[in-house]
Order: C-alpha cells, then structure tokens, then sequence
C-alpha cells in the first residue's frame, strides 16, 4: 500500500529525516514511535506532500507520490487526522465533515453521514456545535471522522491520543481496533506503547530521522534496549 | 425636517451602501481568505464599468451588456490571479500593497491605451430611465431602485452560498487552515483563484451598475477602493455579514450625513459656524466612524473566528 523509500525532507536548511524509510501493506497496522522532536510528524507531512521529500522516494498503491501537491496525495486515497485535529472552528461538526468529504478514490467508499454517527453517536449529539465548542475529545473524534470521510485506504494518525483522558483514549482505541478488523489499513504516531502493541501488527523506532528499529508487537514487547534507549520506557 | 428628502436619502444610502458591499464582498474574502491585499480591486469595478459600455453599444442593450460583463470580469480576476497575485500570497503585506498599486497603474494605462483618455456612457433602456412614485409624492429613479434590488438579491444568494453549500464551508475552512483543507484533497490553489474570480465578477457588477449614474472614466476605482476599504476594516475582515452591515451603515451615514447634517448642527451651534463646518464634517464622518468602531472593536464589528493565523 505505502513504501517510502530512504527520502530525505528538510525544513529550510535544517535535515530531519535521513534516508527515512517505512512499509504498510494492505490491512495492516503499522506505528511510528520515537521520542520528541525524532521527525515522526515530519514524516507523515512528507508522505502527505506538505514537507516534500528532497529526495528518495514515496509510493502509494505502486503510484509515485513523491512531488505531487497534497491534495492530489488525499485524493489518491489517504487521509490525514493531524498532530493538533486542526478542527475548522468556524464550522460546525457536521459542516467539518461536509467540507472535505468525497467517496473516495474509487468512488464507493462506504463512509457517509449516516455511518460516521452510527459510529460515532456523542457527534451525532452535537451536529450542530461549533468546531471550537467541542471538547478535546469530540474534536479527536471529528478528526477521525472527517479523514474518514475522504473514505481513504490509508488512514494516517499523529498523536491522536495526546493530552486526553484515559477514557476518551480507549474510546480511540477501541474505534482503531474495530476499523482494523474491517481491514482499514492505517499509519499511527503515538507514545502509548501498550495500547499500540495490543492493536498494532508491526511498528517502527525512528531516532534523528532514521528508523533504528523495527519489527512485531512480540518483539518490541520482549526488547527492553529498545523500549529503554529510545522510548524511554 | 423635510421627510421626503430624508425617504429619498435613506434610498440613496441603501443603494451607496448596496454597491459597496458589491465590492467589499469580494475584498474582504480575499483578504480573510488569502490574508492577501490587494488595492487593484477599484479596477475591476472600471473594468466591469467599460467592459458593459462596450458590450452594450455593440449588442446596443444594456441588459445584454451587463450580462456579458459578469462572465468577461470574472475571467479577466482569474487571469490576473494565475499571472500576477498568486506569487503575492506568500509574501508579506507590503509586497502585496506595491504589486496591487502596480496593478492600479497597468490597468488605468491599459484602459487609456485601449478606450481613449475621455470617458464613456452607459445609455440605459426606456423602461430602468425613468422614475417610479414608490413613495407617493417623490419619484424615484428606476435605475437606482434596481440597483437596490440587484444588491439585495446578490447579499442573498451570496449568504447562501456562504452559510449554506460546500464552497461556502470551504471558504470559512480556508481561512483557519489552508494546510489541512489541502490535505483533505481539496486544491486550495482553484479554490483560491474560484474565490478571486467570484470577488471580481461582484466588482464588475459594482461597476457596471454605478456607471450609468456616476460616470465611466479611468481613476472610478480608486475613490471608491478607500470607501470599501473603510466598509471592511469596520466590518471585521473575513467576514462577510461584517461587511454587508458596514456597507449599508456607511452608505447611510455618507448619504443621509451630507444632505442632513447642516439643519442638525444648526440646531446645537451658531448658524454661521454651522454652515461652515457642515461640509467639512459630513466628508469626515464616516472615517469618524470608523475611528469609533476601531477604538471600541479593534477588529471590526464582526471578527470572523480562525482569522488572524
Ligand atoms: N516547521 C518547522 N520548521 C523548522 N523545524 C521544524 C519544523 N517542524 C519541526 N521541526 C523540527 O524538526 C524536528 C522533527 O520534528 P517533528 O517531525 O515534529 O518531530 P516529532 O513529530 O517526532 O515530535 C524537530 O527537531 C523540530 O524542531
Ligand atoms: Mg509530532
């Protein structure tokens, strides 16, 4: 589904990722860990075309999408729930969904009005509230809910547990798990190694923008270096 | 206090406050939306203004004339968007502000070259050059009146489309995050040159509908760019429910102010220093207003949310 292949991406002058590279295959779930400021959102945007590559290479679905412009990148069929949700604030929650939705690359995607609040009722409560009157954890939601809308086959999370309650963060993660088990194959940042290791198939240590470790849930469970040097666990 | 008078004004500032709004629609998406400066706005509304002069002596109707105009303006925003003010967006305030006044100069000289130094008519058909009695007792130019409908048709459609379709929800969107709209598959860039082409197709029909009753010549922008300017800044830019209750407030005052401003000052001041004064204050009044608003709501009336990134 995605390959990137040892790209190089930089801010101005400044290198962050160096010869970066990661897989997801289809139905997979793949994570992106690593300490702060290690170029994990980086990553994401150069998939995503917001930060390009300078070199090295990204394909989607055997596609290249290394210098496409961003919304051509979407529209090829990933779709993006942002390090911060970047919920529209003078829309309201249906409205966010609207804005961006389509059925998808191939036109038959199954996410609409109708499933979106089945799947998520507390936003169905709260169609109407402007986006900045939802609390942090329906924004999550709404962040989710509106890349799904694009009907996407790569589903891109960064950080979408960050700063929420212990609650809301199951919710989240119970609602990756079941997008899992329909075979959604999805990209995930997050520091919450446990959860991740129950949903997730194979993940990705990234140091100073390069990957230093990889491998399944089993062999990150059982690697305490890895967990210590660069997880801080 | 003659009544009529003030009726007839109050219509004249609605249909003042109407073309204003025509152009501070388009300005203060622009603005809000791209957080892009751009003076050369007053030169659609001349173009609007030739364009439908010649479109109507060709076809030798006005109606025809103007509904030629609106597409013609429209793609002559989205030709100086790609040529010339997308390379603006990302650069600051005053490279937009030297660009745009660039603009102003090519288009006057343009229009110089291309139509001749005098001035042109719009000769108005039989049935919109004549008056209507609405008000028993006061005829009312037709024109003028329709200028009043047209204006309150386009606030409405033009709500509408803002408050109501995709577009509309993209425009306010766009505003708080272009990034992320882009990374949800939308083309900001169309977007933007949509948007840009919607606020000059407004302009030029701000133009072409002031051009019977003002007059069509080079420099019919600029005086009434500032005027636009005052109704956005007062209105809140980005928004525009600011500007549409901006552009009718400044019309109103503007109108009204100057035809009743000397019998109210010869109420509380000395007749001979009323009359003097009246004339300088009435010119002044809606930058006035503006300096209140300002003071009370540095924003404007109505802030829109996300602006200001
Ligand atoms: N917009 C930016 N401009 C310059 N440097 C940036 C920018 N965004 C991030 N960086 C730098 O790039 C590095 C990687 O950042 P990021 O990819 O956000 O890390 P992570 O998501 O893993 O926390 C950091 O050193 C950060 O300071
Ligand atoms: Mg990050």
């Amino acid at each position: 589904m995605l390959e990137v292949d040892a790209i190089n991406s930089f801010y101005g002058q400044s290198q962050v990722l160096f010869n970066m590279s990661l897989t997801v295959k289809d139905g997979e779930v793949v994570t992106l860990m690593g300490r702060n400021g290690m170029g994990k959102t980086t990553t994401i945007r150069s998939i995503m075309g917001l930060t390009p590559a300078r070199s090295g290479t990204i394909r989607f679905k055997n596609k290249e999408i290394t210098s496409q412009p961003s919304y051509r990148i979407a529209r090829l069929g990933i779709g993006l729930v942002p390090e911060g949700r970047l919920i529209s604030p003078n829309l309201n929650v249906e409205e966010n969904l609207i804005a961006t939705a389509n059925s998808g690359p191939n036109g038959s995607g199954r996410w609409n009005l109708e499933t979106i609040w089945k799947m998520f009722p507390k936003l169905s409560e709260r169609k109407s509230s402007m986006g900045n009157q939802i609390s942090g954890g329906e924004q999550q939601m709404l962040a989710i809910a509106r890349a799904l809308m694009t009907n996407p086959d790569l589903l891109m999370l960064d950080e979408a547990t960050e700063g929420l309650a212990p609650l809301i963060r199951q919710e989240i993660w119970s609602c990756l798990r079941d997008l899992k088990q329909e075979g959604q194959s999805i990209l995930v940042i997050d520091k919450n190694l446990q959860a991740l290791t129950e949903i997730a198939d194979r993940h990705y240590v990234i140091e100073k923008g390069s990957v230093v470790w990889q491998g399944t849930s089993r062999m990150l469970l059982e690697d305490q270096t890895v967990k210590h040097q660069h997880l801080g666990v | 206090m003659n009544w009529l008078l003030l009726l007839e004004q109050i219509l004249n500032g609605f249909q003042l406050g109407l073309l204003l709004f025509l152009l501070a629609a388009g300005l203060t998406l622009v603005f809000g939306i791209m957080d892009m400066v751009n003076l050369a706005h007053g030169s659609l509304y001349m173009m609007g203004a030739y364009f439908c002069a010649t479109f109507t002596g060709w076809t030798g109707s006005f109606l025809i004339g103007a509904l030629l105009t609106l597409p013609a303006v429209f793609l002559l925003g989205v030709v100086v968007e790609i040529i010339a003010l997308r390379t603006l967006y990302a650069r600051d305030h005053l490279d937009q502000v030297m660009a745009t006044f660039g603009l102003i100069l090519f288009f006057n000289e343009a229009t110089r070259l291309i139509w001749g130094p005098i001035g042109l008519v719009i000769p108005l058909p039989e049935f919109l050059n004549q008056t209507v009695e609405i008000i028993p007792g006061a005829p009312y130019p037709a024109f003028r009146l329709a200028i009043i409908l047209v204006g309150f048709l386009v606030a409405g459609l033009l709500y509408l489309i803002v408050s109501r379709t995709k577009l509309g929800m993209l425009i306010r969107a766009g505003a708080s995050n272009r990034d992320m709209i882009g990374a949800l598959g939308i083309n900001i860039r169309l977007l933007f040159t949509l948007v840009f082409g919607l606020g000059a197709a407004l302009a030029g029909l701000a133009g072409l509908m002031a051009g019977p009753i003002l007059s069509v010549e080079i420099g019919m922008g600029e005086s009434i760019l500032i005027l636009t300017l005052v109704v956005i800044v007062i209105g809140g830019i980005g928004s525009i429910k600011g500007a549409f209750i901006a552009a009718i407030l400044i019309g109103l005052i503007d109108t009204v102010g100057r035809s009743f401003l000397p019998e109210i000052l010869d109420l509380v001041l000395p007749s001979q220093t009323a009359a003097t004064a009246a004339p300088a204050i009435s010119s002044m009044m809606i930058y006035l207003l503006m300096a209140l608003v300002l003071a009370i709501k540095p924003q404007g009336l109505f802030p829109p949310k996300g602006v200001g990134r």
